[in-house]
């Protein structure tokens, strides 16, 4: 793929994501309430959006795979870490993507849903666990508290800059994990 | 009467009626949502967003005009949905009138069933056309006499009225969906019926509305993993034990009851695989199956998904039999349908009496009809412009190449916030019932 086909690509999907995050926040506030179906369409535009962002960000950027593949993990168990070696350019994509979606990351954060997932891997600032409303309260299929860890294992802070593609996701993976459990 | 004939080759197309405000600024709450003729074909019934419900009567065949069939009048209107609000969830439930279905009749009243999100109630629709008349206790206006001045005894008599038709609700069955409710549909055994969510299909019974049983449940444990939703569900004809549900990954599932009492594992499943030349960002939003419909025979069924209709034949799983490109101009245009929305719209579909045509509805008022035997499709548009009595429709055509025909008209020009979502066709003749947003078209073969 060439840089800018890469590129326009990349802009495409960027755009495509804004549009979608928006969409799930107008349709709060229709009629009706949240519509399931509508929500798990958006949810899965945002996640081919998504895919195909960081595969064009790996084709425009294969000289930055210098990435900190020693980084600390949280959910440290070895053959996670092991199979997070070979992909030392989605984990600087992931980096750039963090600080680009710091904006959009925070618009997924006013949005009135619990985070259900990765809640490890989020930096401090956004490790809000405050409640934020009526439609978000506890709904009885996910749980308010879940131990992630293995026995024995401890929760590091992730540093901002430390994303792995964990984290590169977890703008989109806030937003997609975060429409569906609204139900 | 004749019945339909060859198909869409022989059959010219009239505008016959046109039912609904003429002004462009289109009340929300008069925006129709569902149209369904019943069984003989003589009521047509319309559901709109208000929650309204208003059931056309075909006129019977004047001996004058023999050529003519009936036109449809206005027969009862009622507000069958109010708009509610689940103060649990602080969500307003709409009053919007998803689905209409009709009871084979039984009597002389008629019964159907009218669904919102929530609750399905089942509506009596009667003609009162006589009163009883001359009481012994009572004057005529119902006040009771003074006994003092009833010195004889007389027996009252039933006495003919103007027509009244009365719609009363005789069922309401609610508090059984969690999730917005897509479907319903009635069990060939006229007793039970089906309603469907976006996770979970419930089967009823028309006496009993204080409980129903749960035939279908695609929830998962946990809903992050929730990968499809139910769009559509149907009772197959004639075999009570069978019924279809779609989902939004465009698979269909077929059931059999008789094989467990949760019809999680399903008896047949089909899908077609994906064309991978095909892959965009909208893939999966243009596969979600918006519509599924049993054919008449049974044999068959149909389903829209947002740019085809496909044919499934029901003893084979892996594709569909034939397949319609209802608008394949815009698969082109899927970024622009997304970001105005018109990507989410659901189409629905319709067969014609004796399986040959299949009808569903696009853009710009334009609905499409395809022949399954001459393999001739066309294209009709819905607009008070066509709407001289008994004219001809012409059929229309989009240009998709760079050169435009004359009358031809280019993609880039239709409107999409005019589209055919509702269509409906006579069981017997060659009547269809086609809704713009705020109008009822009714469109006739031209008779000899």
């Amino acid at each position: 793929m060439s840089a800018t086909t890469a590129m326009e690509v990349n802009i495409e999907a960027k755009r495509i994501l804004a549009v979608s995050i928006s969409k799930l926040y107008a349709s709060r506030t229709q009629r009706g309430g949240l519509r399931l179906h509508r929500s798990l369409l958006l949810s899965l535009v945002m996640r081919s959006a998504r895919d195909i962002y960081h595969a064009s960000r790996e084709c425009e950027a294969p000289s930055e795979a210098q990435s900190a593949p020693e980084e600390p993990m949280d959910t440290g168990s070895s053959p996670e870490e092991a199979s997070r070696q070979p992909e030392p350019q989605l984990a600087t994509s992931g980096a750039e993507t963090c600080s680009d979606s710091e904006e959009p990351a925070s618009d997924a954060e006013e949005y009135d849903c619990e985070i259900a997932e990765d809640k490890e891997n989020l930096s401090p600032a956004r490790q809000s666990r405050k409640r934020r409303g009526k439609a978000s309260a506890a709904p009885d299929f996910l749980p308010s508290k879940r131990a992630r860890l293995e026995p024995g294992e401890e929760r590091h802070a992730a540093p901002l800059g430390s994303c792995r593609a964990g984290a590169g996701d977890s703008l989109t993976t806030l937003s997609l994990n975060r429409v569906i459990p609204a139900f | 009467m004749a019945g339909p004939g060859g198909g869409s080759s022989d059959v010219q197309w009239c505008f016959s009626q046109v039912k609904g405000a003429m002004d462009d600024d289109v009340a929300e709450a008069d925006i129709i949502s569902t149209v369904e003729f019943n069984h003989s074909g003589e009521l047509l019934a319309t559901g709109d967003k208000g929650g309204r419900v208003v059931i056309f009567q075909q006129e019977p065949e004047s001996k004058n005009q023999p050529q003519c069939r009936g036109e449809y009048n206005v027969y009862s209107t009622f507000q069958s949905h109010e708009p509610e609000f689940d103060y649990l969830k602080s969500l307003e439930i709409e009053e919007k009138i998803n689905k209409i279905r009709w009871l084979p009749q039984k009597n002389a009243a008629q019964f159907l069933l009218s669904t919102n999100d929530k609750t399905i109630k089942l509506w009596k629709i009667s003609e009162r056309d006589k009163r009883p008349e001359g009481y012994n206790l009572k004057e005529e206006d119902g006040r009771y006499r003074d006994p003092n001045t009833v010195t004889t005894l007389r027996v009252p008599v039933f006495r003919p009225m103007d027509l009244m038709v009365e719609a009363s609700p005789r069922r309401v069955f609610a508090n059984a969906h969690t999730y917005h409710i897509n479907s319903i549909s009635v069990n060939s055994d006229h007793e039970t019926y089906l309603s469907a969510d976006d996770l979970r299909i419930n089967l009823w019974h028309l006496e009993i509305t204080d409980r129903s049983f749960n035939i279908v449940d695609i929830k998962p444990a946990n809903m992050e993993e929730l990968t499809e939703v139910i769009t559509a569900a149907e009772f197959h004809p004639y075999q009570c034990n069978t019924f279809v549900y779609s989902s939004s990954k465009g698979t269909i599932r077929l059931c059999d009851m008789r094989a467990s009492a949760l019809c999680d594992t399903h008896a047949k499943m089909f899908e077609e695989p994906e064309d991978p030349n095909n892959r965009s960002f909208f893939s999966e939003i243009i596969s979600s199956i918006s519509d599924v419909k049993f054919s008449h025979s049974g044999r068959y069924m149909m389903t829209r998904d947002y740019l085809s209709v496909k044919i499934w034949d029901l003893n084979m799983e892996t594709r569909p039999v034939e397949t319609y490109q209802v608008h394949e101009y815009l698969r082109s245009k899927l970024c622009s349908l997304y970001e105005n929305d018109c990507i989410f719209d659901k189409f629905e579909c319709c067969w014609n009496g004796n399986d040959s045509v299949v009808m569903t509805g696009s853009y710009n008022n334009f609905f499409r009809m395809f022949d399954r035997g001459y393999r001739h499709d066309v294209t009709f548009e819905a607009s008070r412009e066509n709407s001289k009595p008994r004219s001809v429709l012409k059929p229309r055509k989009v240009s998709t190449g760079g050169k435009r025909k004359k009358d031809e008209i280019s993609v880039d020009s239709l409107d999409f916030n005019k589209k055919i979502l509702h269509t409906a066709w006579h069981p017997l003749d060659n009547i269809i019932a086609v809704a713009t947003t705020n109008n009822l078209y009714i469109f006739q073969d031209k008779v000899n």
